[in-house]
C-alpha cells in the first residue's frame, strides 16, 4: 500500500516536473544510460520472479532481456522494476520505465486513452476460474451464489461481473490488494473460486500445498492478449520492442535456437541470414547493431524456448502451448516477414 | 515611503507574498501536469464518473449494482469507510475508557493487565494486526459448508457470521415514532430529575425512569401486536448460506483492528486526563463521603474530559485515515474502490485527487465537530 502510494506520488511528480524526458527519444535515453529499465510483475512465478540467486526469471523478464540484447548485444543489461498493478501505466507514462512487460492486456481504452502503445501479443491468455476439486463443480455457470476471490481492478473484476450478469446469477466478490492474501483466502475456503488470467491461475495452483486438489474450469470468459507496452509517439522505440518480439517468433519458425545460433550464422537460408545480420543491414534501419537478431537468440533463445523454460510443461506451471503455438502448428503466434 | 516601516502593512504584505507563492507553485504544477498529459494523449477530466462501473461491490453500505455509475461506486466506498470508522471509533472509545480506568486501578493485577494490553497494541503496526486478525478468522474458523451452528439460525464460518434478518412487515412507522417519542421523553425526564437533584441535594432514580420512558412505549406496542416482524432465517444454498444478515470477516477484522488500536490510544489519553486532575479533588470528594467509584464518575471524569477531548480528536482522525488499510484485507473502502476505478479508467491523478479531497473534507468535518464539542465542555472563563 505504502509502496503503491509512493509510486503514484513519484509518477504524479514525474508528470508535473519532467516534460522533456520523452523528447530525447527512448533509444538514445536507454543507450546513454547503459541499461534498459523494464517494468515487470511483483513476484509472479513463471512471468517475473527472482530465483534463489536473485536473478529475475520468467517469461516477461525474458522479453525484457531480448529487447536489451537487441539494443546492447547483452541481455543482462536490464534493470527490472517490479511495478504495482495500479501504477504500472503511470510508471511508463512518466518515463520511470522504458517498456512495460507485465502480463498486461491490450485493450482499446488503454491503447486510446493512456498515452501508450502496445507491441505484438506475446501470450494469448483468457480469464478463467479455479475451484477446489472437492466442490464437484464442472462449469463456471454452476458457481452462482458462490464467493469469488480476485485482485482489484485490471479487467478481471469487470469480466466476472459481466459473466454472471449474462447468465443472470448473483455472486459475492472478495477483492484483495495483495496476491498473497488473495491466494490465502482461496486456499482457506473463504472463497469457493478464484478468478484471474488462466496463466496466473496456473501459477497460483503451482504454489498450492497440493496442486492436485484444485482444478481450472473449462470456461474462458474473456480474451486477454498480453503484450508489452511503450510510450506513444516514439515509433522508432516501438519498432525496436515489436521486432525484438517478432524475431523471437520468427526464430522458432526457422528453427534457430540458443544452442545452434552460431552454426546458423553460416546458414544458406536468406531469411536466416537477414535475421542474424549475416547479410543486409536490417539492424541499422532500427538504429541498432546489425547483429541484433543474433544477440537476442544468443541471450534468451527463440519464442518456443522462452515459453518452455518459463511456462511450459516441464515447469511448475505446466502450461501447454495451446493458442500460443506457432501459426503453422495450429496456434496464433505469427511474425511478419523479417526482410 | 513611510508605509514600508509600518508594522501592520509589513505583516499584511508578507502574508500576501506567501499566499501568492503557494498559489503560483500550485498553479504551475497543475498546468505543467495537464500540459504533459495532453502532450502524451492521456485522457483527463472527470467524465469517467458518469460511466457505468461494470464491477460488483459485495459489501456495500448503500445499494449498488454493476450497472450503476463509477461516481456511485466511489460513493459506496465513502459510505463503507465512514461506516467502519464510525463503529470503530465508538467501540474503541468504550473499550479504551474501561482500560484507561483499569490502568488506574488499585488492584495490581488489573492495572498490569491493562498496561500489557496498551503496550501490545500501541507498539505493533496496525497493518500487521489486521493481517493477524484476518488470518485468524479465515484459518481457524471452518469453511462455510461446515459452518458452526451456534444457535438456531446463527452460523459462524470463515465467511463470517450469519444471523436471521428482521424484516419489519408492518407497523415500522409506529415503532419508529414510539422510539423517537420515548427518546425525547427520556431526555426531558433526565433533565428535570437532574435539576431536582442539584436543587434538593437528594439522589433520585432519574436514570432508571428515563430508561423506562425510552423502552416502554416501544415494548407496549410490540406486546400489543402493533408491529409484525418477519424473521428471515438463513438457509443452506448450493455453496453458502443465503438470506439472513451477513457480517463478513473482512469487515470484522478491520473493525476489530481499528477499534483495538483506538482503544489503546484512548486508554492512555483517559489515564493522562485522570492523572491531570489535581489530587485535591479526590481528597475533597472523599471528605464529602463520596465512594471511590462515584468520585471517579461525578467529580474526576467530568474534569478530565476537558483535557481528554483535544487528543481524542487526533485519535479519531487517525482511525478514519487508518481505515484505508482496509485494502490489505479486502474490505471495499474508498481506497479499494478507487483503485479498481483507477485500473479500469487509467485516470489515476483524478481518482487520487478525489479520494484525497474526500479524506481532507471528512477529516476537517471531524475536527470542526470535535472543536465545537471541546468549546462546549471547556472551562468557561468569565
Amino acid at each position: 500500500m505504502k509502496q503503491a502510494l509512493l509510486s503514484i506520488c513519484a509518477a504524479a511528480l514525474g508528470l508535473t516536473m519532467a516534460g522533456q524526458a520523452s523528447a530525447a527519444g527512448t533509444l538514445e535515453t536507454v543507450k546513454a544510460r547503459g541499461k534498459l529499465v523494464c517494468g515487470v510483475s511483483l513476484a509472479t512465478p513463471g512471468f517475473a520472479a527472482p530465483d534463489d540467486k536473485g536473478r529475475m526469471q520468467g517469461f516477461d523478464a525474458d522479453i525484457c532481456r531480448s529487447i536489451a540484447a537487441a539494443v546492447f548485444g547483452d541481455g543482462d543489461k536490464v534493470e527490472f522494476v517490479p511495478t504495482n498493478i495500479n501504477t504500472r501505466f503511470q510508471a511508463l507514462q512518466s518515463g520511470e520505465i522504458d517498456v512495460l512487460s507485465r502480463q498486461t492486456t491490450h485493450t482499446f481504452s488503454r491503447d486510446a486513452s493512456l498515452g501508450l502503445d502496445f507491441g505484438p501479443t506475446v501470450f494469448y491468455d483468457g480469464q478463467g476460474l479455479m475451484v477446489a476439486k472437492s466442490l464437484g463443480v464442472t462449469s463456471a455457470k454452476e458457481l452462482t451464489e458462490a464467493a469469488i476471490c480476485t485482485l482489484p481492478g485490471t479487467t478481471t473484476a469487470q469480466n466476472i461481473s459481466d459473466f454472471f450478469r449474462a447468465i443472470n446469477g448473483k455472486f459475492e466478490l472478495v477483492v484483495f490488494e495483495s496476491p498473497d492474501e488473495n491466494r490465502a483466502a482461496f486456499y482457506s475456503g473463504r472463497c469457493e473460486a478464484i478468478t484471474s488470467d488462466r496463466s496466473d491461475l496456473a501459477s497460483i495452483r503451482a504454489v498450492a500445498n497440493n496442486p492436485d486438489d484444485y482444478v481450472v474450469l473449462p470456461e474462458t470468459i474473456s480474451k486477454e492478449p498480453l503484450a508489452p507496452a511503450f510510450r506513444q509517439n516514439d515509433s522508432n522505440w516501438g519498432d525496436i520492442v515489436s521486432w525484438s518480439v517478432w524475431l523471437l517468433m520468427a526464430a522458432e519458425e526457422k528453427g534457430i535456437t540458443q544452442a545452434n545460433v552460431d552454426e546458423m550464422l553460416k546458414s544458406e537460408d536468406p531469411d536466416v541470414q537477414r535475421m542474424l545480420g549475416a547479410t543486409e543491414e536490417l539492424g541499422k534501419m532500427l538504429g541498432l547493431d546489425n547483429n541484433w537478431g543474433y544477440s537476442i537468440i544468443k541471450s534468451v533463445g527463440n519464442y518456443g524456448e522462452v515459453f518452455e523454460r518459463n511456462l511450459g510443461e516441464g515447469t511448475r506451471l505446466g502450461l501447454t502451448r495451446g493458442p500460443n503455438a506457432l501459426w503453422n502448428a495450429g496456434g496464433l503466434i505469427y511474425s511478419p516477414p523479417i526482410r | 515611503m513611510a508605509f514600508l516601516h509600518d508594522m501592520r502593512f509589513r505583516a499584511f504584505f508578507y502574508q500576501v507574498v506567501a499566499i501568492g507563492a503557494v498559489i503560483l507553485v500550485g498553479w504551475t504544477m497543475f498546468s505543467t501536469a495537464s500540459g504533459n498529459l495532453a502532450k502524451q494523449n492521456i485522457a483527463t477530466g472527470f467524465d469517467f464518473l458518469s460511466r457505468p462501473a461494470g464491477f460488483v461491490i459485495t459489501e456495500a453500505a448503500i445499494a449498488f449494482e454493476a450497472t450503476d455509475t463509477v461516481g456511485r461506486a466511489i460513493l459506496v466506498g465513502i459510505a463503507n469507510t465512514v461506516k467502519v470508522s464510525l463503529l470503530a471509533a465508538i467501540l474503541g472509545t468504550l473499550i479504551g475508557l474501561a482500560v484507561g480506568i483499569a490502568r488506574m486501578s488499585r488492584n495490581p493485577l488489573l492495572a498490569r493487565l491493562a498496561l500489557v494490553y496498551v503496550e501490545l497494541l500501541r507498539n505493533v503496526p496496525l497493518l500487521l494486526y489486521l493481517f493477524l486478525w484476518y488470518s485468524l478468522i479465515i484459518l481457524i474458523l471452518p469453511p462455510v459448508r461446515q459452518a458452526l451452528n451456534l444457535l438456531p439460525g446463527v452460523y459462524l464460518s470463515n465467511s463470517g457470521l450469519v444471523v436471521p434478518a428482521a424484516l419489519v412487515e408492518s407497523g415500522g412507522g409506529a415503532l419508529l415514532a414510539c422510539l423517537l417519542g420515548g427518546a425525547a421523553a427520556a431526555f426531558v425526564i433526565r433533565r428535570v430529575f437532574t435539576q431536582k437533584r442539584v436543587a434538593t441535594g437528594r439522589s433520585n432514580h432519574g436514570a432508571l425512569i428515563a430508561t423506562a420512558a425510552f423502552v416502554l412505549p416501544a415494548l407496549v406496542l410490540w406486546l400489543a401486536g402493533g408491529v409484525s416482524i418477519d424473521w428471515e432465517f438463513p438457509t443452506a444454498g448450493k455453496f453458502r448460506l443465503t438470506g439472513g444478515l451477513h457480517v463478513r470477516p473482512e469487515f470484522v477484522a478491520l473493525l476489530f483492528g481499528l477499534a483495538l488500536s483506538v482503544s489503546a490510544n484512548v486508554a492512555e489519553i483517559v489515564r493522562a486526563g485522570i492523572q491531570a486532575v489535581s489530587k485535591g479533588q479526590w481528597e475533597a470528594a472523599a471528605a464529602l463521603g463520596l465512594a471511590r467509584a462515584k468520585t471517579m464518575r461525578l467529580v474526576v471524569l467530568p474534569q478530565a474530559l476537558r483535557i481528554i477531548i483535544p487528543p481524542l480528536t487526533n485519535t479519531y482522525l487517525t482511525v478514519f485515515k487508518n481505515s484505508s488499510l482496509a485494502i490489505a484485507i479486502g474490505y471495499p473502502d474508498l481506497v479499494m474502490v478507487s483503485n479498481t476505478v483507477m485500473n479500469q479508467t487509467g485516470q489515476a491523478i483524478e481518482t487520487i485527487a478525489i479520494f484525497m479531497g474526500v479524506y481532507l473534507a471528512l477529516s476537517i468535518a471531524i475536527s470542526l465537530l470535535m472543536n465545537w464539542y471541546n468549546a462546549h465542555v471547556a472551562l468557561k472563563e468569565r
